[in-house]
């Protein structure tokens, strides 16, 4: 595989056209994490609408992978249950941690299955997951339950 | 013209410049900033010492641990050596990091023992409230953080130098900054990210003018520059094998005799007592007061390697190749659109790792274009944060050329620059 293999023109159209990138005005939750080794950083907010569904604002500056993650992961879940996004974010995870190999599940990750090939490059993992560790830790701090979807752990690095 | 140094004959030298990665590319290894690569006599000589001589040293009444303390101590005559200094001068450390958490340390731990008895410890180590401590805004975070917390274990003011557009030192507030107040002034020589060369000896003069002690980090500098410690005019100076060909898991710190002499411990424990009892104990002299449980012996024998080979080549023109290899690479990518050096473009007191951003698009997916052209660089902030900030960028990619790269490497990796700003359409 080689690099442009790994852009997948979906990674690239994210980067380039971030979708849902705003703040919120009243958030319930907010994470700010950085991937200390290069100083990628995101912030991703999180409430619930009337109907208990997830509202979500996200800003962020840093490399494509992890720019677009946050835009896909915006896309994906905006509008959807916790339970279902719990269920997204562990598939992603697992898909991160699979270093490219098997099929990740199109109907349960849509366009996040362009991050596929970013599993086989290990400095890059870290940066797909950032914006998923923010929101997982933004909707514990608004009261949401996140224990159902695996949590991310021990990815920040040193 | 002859070239200052043989490439092609250095190349047969480091075993692992002739493999291939991502597929059939072939190496450019463009990150011995990060760490350098290992000559074959460097591992010979590891080699060597662990099937002929291994033992503890300093104990044992025979043969192989007077031959393993033989060269040990040989070893450390060599890295004192290249540095114009005397053995008993310089400290074997883990790596950078650790020398200059050893030198912090004395401030720390000598204030902490003068709140009990203040007769015990010399009063330059003693810091609180009203004192200040300087840097600059260029340091690595391993001459930053230290420093950092000596401050909040004191209460001493940390205070730094801050640098011009261009990547220099702004020393036009030097005397302001170090004042009758400063006790400490650590400094970096060379800085890692910028590739600034700084002129230690002036602010180390100024740092004497006020009474301060004088710390250098010359991590990136000695194993570029033909670098006599004396000349620095630093009290103790820092740096690390694994950046000048070493193996990892060795550094050095080299003091005024006057001043370690004059330091309390760091780590302690067993090898670096004079006498113990129950109640307390008595400390060796320095160096050994400073080398705390079993030393890393191969790693001096393989330090002491690399010197040799370093000498061979002559630091003079390693320092010339990488002047020249520096001039290229400034000149490349000046000429190329949309990229930025972080640091200073002309070269003149500069090194030749060179960092720059590229408009549009984050250095990590440059590096990951680099990579896949088979060229290892350095992305992120360098650990040196401060520094981008300074420069408003959030990371740069950094090329940083030893003596086994020429202009060749230097061209692959313009190309790779410009594929990714094809692939990116920028």
């Amino acid at each position: 595989m080689n690099v442009e293999a790994m852009y997948q023109d979906i990674i690239l159209d994210h980067y380039k056209h971030p979708r849902g990138r705003h703040l919120l005005a009243e958030p319930a939750g907010e994470s700010h994490q950085v991937n200390p080794t290069c100083g990628d950083e995101v912030t991703v907010q999180v409430s619930l609408d009337a109907d208990g569904n997830l509202v979500l604002g996200y800003e962020g500056q840093g490399c494509s992978i992890s720019q677009a993650s946050a835009s896909v992961m915006s896309e994906m879940l905006t509008g959807e249950p916790p339970q279902h996004a719990n269920d997204v974010r562990a598939g992603f995870v697992s898909m991160m941690h699979s270093r490219g190999e098997g099929e990740p599940d199109e109907d349960l990750l849509g366009d996040g299955i362009a991050f596929v090939g970013v599993a086989k490059y290990p400095a890059r993992i870290k940066c797909a997951l950032l914006p998923w560790m923010a929101l997982q830790d933004a909707e514990a701090r608004a009261g949401i339950d996140v224990s159902t979807g695996s949590a991310i752990e021990g990815e920040a690095g040193s | 013209m002859t070239e200052p140094l043989d490439v092609e004959r250095i190349r047969k030298d480091f075993p692992i410049l002739g493999r291939t990665v991502r597929g059939d590319r072939p190496l450019v290894y463009l990150d011995s900033g990060a760490t350098s690569q290992k000559p074959l006599a460097v591992l010979d000589a590891e080699r060597a010492f662990y099937e002929t001589s291994n033992a503890g040293v300093h104990r044992g009444a025979h043969q192989l641990a007077e031959e393993a303390t033989e060269v040990y101590e040989s070893s450390r005559a060599a890295v004192a050596g290249f540095v114009g200094a005397h053995a008993d001068d310089v400290v074997f450390t883990k790596n950078s990091t650790e020398s200059l958490n050893l030198a912090s340390y004395a401030f720390s731990n000598a204030t902490a023992k003068a709140a009990f008895s203040a007769d015990a410890v010399d009063p330059r180590f003693v810091l609180r409230p009203g004192d200040s401590i300087v840097v600059t805004q260029m340091e690595h975070h391993a001459n930053l953080v230290p420093w950092q917390e000596v401050c909040a274990k004191t209460g001493a003011e940390l205070r730094w130098i801050g640098l011009t557009d261009d990547g220099r030192l702004d020393l036009g507030e030097l005397d302001r900054i170090v004042d009758v107040t400063t006790k400490v002034v650590s400094v970096v020589h060379q800085s890692n990210i910028l590739g600034t060369v700084n002129p230690v000896a002036r602010i180390m003069e100024r740092a004497k003018a006020v009474g301060a002690l004088g710390v250098v980090d010359a991590s990136q500098s000695v194993p570029h520059l033909q670098v006599a410690v004396a000349d620095l005019g630093a009290d103790l100076v820092a740096w690390t094998g694994h950046k000048m060909l070493g193996p990892t898991g060795i550094g050095v710190l080299w003091g005024r005799r006057e001043v370690l002499e004059a330091m309390p411990p760091f780590i302690t424990g067993g090898s670096m007592i004079e006498t113990v009892f129950m109640e307390h104990s008595t400390y060796a002299a320095p160096p050994k007061r400073f080398e705390a449980g079993t030393p890393m012996v191969a790693q001096a024998v393989g330090l002491a390697a690399a010197v040799r080979y370093l000498e061979d080549l002559g630091m003079d023109n390693v320092a010339a190749h990488e002047h020249m290899l520096a001039g290229y690479a400034l000149e490349r990518l000046a000429a190329l659109r949309g990229v930025r050096v972080i640091g200073p473009t002309q070269n003149v007191d500069r090194g030749s790792a060179i960092s720059f951003v590229v408009d549009g698009i984050h250095p990590h997916d440059v590096g990951q274009f680099l990579d896949d052209r088979g060229v290892a660089v350095r992305v992120g902030h360098h650990c040196a944060w401060p520094t981008c900030r300074r420069f408003g960028v959030p990371a740069t990619t950094r090329i940083s050329p030893y003596v086994y790269n020429d202009t060749s490497d230097i061209d692959v990796a313009v190309e790779g620059i410009l594929a990714a700003q094809n692939f990116f359409g920028v």
